[in-house]
């Protein structure tokens, strides 16, 4: 997994953005990211100043606080070749900066070109790294749900699916609705609680009904939702981020403590 | 619009709770998907269609003014009158006047959206007009004594079962029909001589067709025709973005709202009304007015002048989760959905309704099916950031962004604030799990929560931990 000789000179800068979910709850994914993107000959720091992308107050209508938190952003991600996030929906906030700062030309330039360089992990790995993962197995059936921001946001849809297709030992089963949003929505799930529930709970009996081993996924807030209700209502589908399956790490799923 | 009962929140506990719903919306909602899908999936390139679709009404747009005075002149010239209104209730002004001149006690109407937002019915009724819904949907509404609660489809929380029972109940055919054959042999002998008995029949538009002054309509049902055609008096309200330039235009853009709205490649009656009866023809109305409204479009033309592309196709309710499991009413405007959303605010103020941008999970999908590429996603986020800058957003959502950005924008507080906050958090958990959270109970009534670990992942990396 190491860079030798010319690859190390071709190595890009990947800053490596945890986002505030992963940091807080999921650290394996982080440790995932970092494993698959220096797999894929990647020269990956995870900068310190990093926290929270802006979304909860851009979507609550406070661009006020929206701008601060993405100004931060920027500022700590600008140097790096590419800012890669294990996120679809952190990834589709950071291209949205140039818009919050369209009334600050130098700003929104810094915004947009940034903008141009935000990756979400799995797609980065396809489409700009060529990436295959190498010597991962894993005897399980597993299905897939294409989260909103990814899917709709930045076209993610084959990127995942190629990955893995790699996985040796991995069955996938199709998902009824796999397009269909799991009632997360960030805040809305808080907000409108009930709302959100009825709509988590039929995408809960849909991957209840693959009879899948797993549920994979490229957003960990989607993923919390969905793992939440499947635990609630008594399911024993295991819930990974597919970052943690293509890394080998997939040993202890959410809610499952380690040893 | 009357203001509808009790908070958003209380009216979506309330439709949550219906299992009539629930199997009514699945029903409509899901054969819609289903048919939409295999149509746009039928069709070369709908993507592009859609694109082209926004162009049509985006040129008609740039060019509103042009293009309404065209169709004035058009209209006139081929017997029309026109009558301009600047809100609904200019609007309903003009049809009460029209009909009062014309001596009118029954007016048949069919469906229009329009008319529900501009509050037509309630007009109607409190001038002593007996008004007579025509659309199929409309008339179980009607008897049932609701408003829409789709678009496309008025009775779409209604099932075929509550259907027979209302028709039992208030037709002159006594028997439960069960059938959807007999049920609709019902209505249409119960609609019959008003059809041919009413001094005025009111429709919508679809189109405003400049090139020629003349309006299109669009049925399954070929109510519009029996409403527009046998009365002596023809009255037209139409929205002011049903403008389009050409013929052409309209027929291209038919081609992907049928296909958006119910998945056929075209409605059984696409007609198109020129005028009034002619010296010669056989039939037609003697008097044919179009009442042009605007109610907030020419504002809307500023401010978000993609919605004003929209086709009323239904798409995006549809496919919505929010719509699929509350259903229209909950909305609490003339319009629901997405497209309802972004609507309502123009229409009943954004600090009533602030409810509604807020009720979205921003998932993108009703942008990716909307026939016209309306960003609604963006315009709903547009709602929001209106809202909190007007100061309508809870205090308490106010106060908890401030304190997350404060925190946040400070990334050594924020990293050690996580360093205490984890290990309290962990204790909550039994199993891998917290069944109860304190600070965001919403997220455990439904959920469970799993436990975090002991350290952040850029503690653990700080530490040199790998594992």
């Amino acid at each position: 997994m190491t860079n030798t000789g010319g690859a190390r000179q071709a190595a890009p800068k990947v800053g490596l953005f945890a986002t505030c979910l992963v940091d807080m709850l999921r650290p394996n994914i982080g440790f995932s990211a970092l494993e698959l993107l220096r797999a894929a000959g990647c020269d990956v720091q995870i900068p310190r100043a990093q926290t929270c992308c802006g979304q909860p107050a851009y979507n609550s209508g406070d661009d006020g606080n929206a701008r601060k938190l993405a100004r931060q952003v920027i500022e700590v991600f600008e140097n790096f070749d590419y800012l890669v996030a294990p996120s679809g929906s952190c990834a589709s906030m950071i291209r949205t900066y140039p818009e919050l700062f369209k009334d600050d030309p130098a700003l929104s330039l810094r915004a947009r070109t940034l903008a141009e360089k935000t990756f979400e992990l799995l797609s980065f790995l396809v489409d700009v790294r060529g990436f295959r993962p190498a010597n991962v197995s894993c005897k399980a059936s597993a299905t897939y749900h294409d989260t909103c921001s990814g899917l709709r946001g930045l076209g993610i849809k084959t990127q995942p699916r190629a990955l893995l297709a790699a996985v040796q030992g991995l069955e996938m089963r199709p998902l009824e609705g796999d397009e269909t949003c799991c009632g997360f929505g960030g805040t809305f799930c808080i907000k409108y609680s009930e709302i959100s529930d009825a709509i988590v709970a039929e995408k809960a009996a849909n991957i209840q009904a693959t009879g899948a081993d797993l549920l994979l996924g490229g957003d960990l807030g989607c993923l919390l939702n969905m793992a939440g209700k499947l635990r609630r209502a008594g399911a024993t589908t295991r819930v990974f981020h597919a970052a943690e399956l293509l890394a080998g790490r997939a040993l202890h799923a959410i809610g499952e403590e380690k040893p | 619009m009357n203001a509808p009962a009790g908070t958003f929140k209380e009216r979506a506990h309330k439709a949550l709770g219906d299992t009539n719903l629930k199997v009514a919306l699945d029903r409509t909602t899901g054969n819609a998907r289903t048919k939409r899908a295999a149509a746009v999936a039928a069709w070369p390139d709908f993507d592009e269609a859609r694109k082209q679709s926004a162009a049509i009404k985006d040129h008609a747009l740039d060019n509103f003014a042009y293009y309404l005075e065209q169709f004035e002149r058009n209209a006139l010239a081929s017997g029309a009158k026109i009558h301009w209104a600047r809100d609904a209730k200019e609007a309903c002004a003009a049809v009460i006047d029209i009909c009062r001149q014309a001596k009118a006690k029954t007016a048949t109407r069919s469906k229009s959206m329009l008319g529900e937002e501009i509050g037509l019915p309630h007009a109607l009724a409190e001038a002593g007009i007996r008004r007579v819904e025509t659309d199929l949907a409309e008339h179980i509404i009607q008897l049932a004594g609701e408003t829409p609660s789709h678009i496309i489809w008025p009775a779409a929380h209604r099932t075929r079962e509550d259907v027979s029972r209302l028709f039992q109940q208030h037709h002159r055919d006594h028997r439960l029909l069960t059938e959807v054959e007999a049920m609709v042999a019902s209505a249409r002998h119960e609609l019959r001589d008003d059809f041919f008995g009413a001094d005025v029949g009111i429709s919508g538009a679809n189109y405003l067709v400049a090139e020629t002054g003349a309006i299109c309509t669009i049925t399954n049902e070929g109510n519009a025709e029996l409403t527009t055609t046998p009365p002596r008096v023809h009255i037209v309200t139409a929205g002011i973005e049903k403008i389009v330039a050409t013929t052409e235009h309209a027929l291209q853009l038919t081609r992907v709202l049928v296909r958006s709205a119910t998945g056929a490649d075209l409605t059984q009656y696409t007609t198109f009304h020129c005028g009034p009866k002619r010296e010669g023809d056989r039939d037609g109305p003697e008097e044919f007015h179009i009442v042009l409204v605007d109610h907030g479009r020419t504002q809307m033309l500023e401010e978000m002048p993609e919605m004003l592309r929209c086709l009323r196709c239904g798409a995006c309710l549809n496919h919505c989760v929010v719509y699929r499991k509350i259903g229209g009413h909950a909305y609490g405007g003339a319009y629901p959905g997405p497209m309802g959303s972004a609507l309502t605010p123009v229409f009943d103020g954004l600090e009533n309704t602030r409810d509604l941008p807020h009720a979205c999970t921003m998932n993108g999908l009703c942008k990716a099916v909307c026939p016209v590429d309306i960003p609604l996603p963006t315009l709903l986020r547009d709602w929001r950031a209106k809202s909190f800058e007007a100061g309508y957003e809870p205090p308490g959502v106010q106060r908890a962004l401030k304190i997350w950005t404060f925190v946040a924008t400070r990334p050594r507080l924020y990293r050690a604030a996580l360093a205490v906050a984890l290990p309290l958090l962990r204790r909550l958990g039994k199993d891998g799990w917290i069944s109860r959270l304190p600070f965001a109970s919403a997220w455990t009534e439904a959920r469970d929560f799993p436990t975090p670990p002991r350290q952040t992942f850029l503690a653990q990396i700080a530490s040199g931990e790998q594992q």
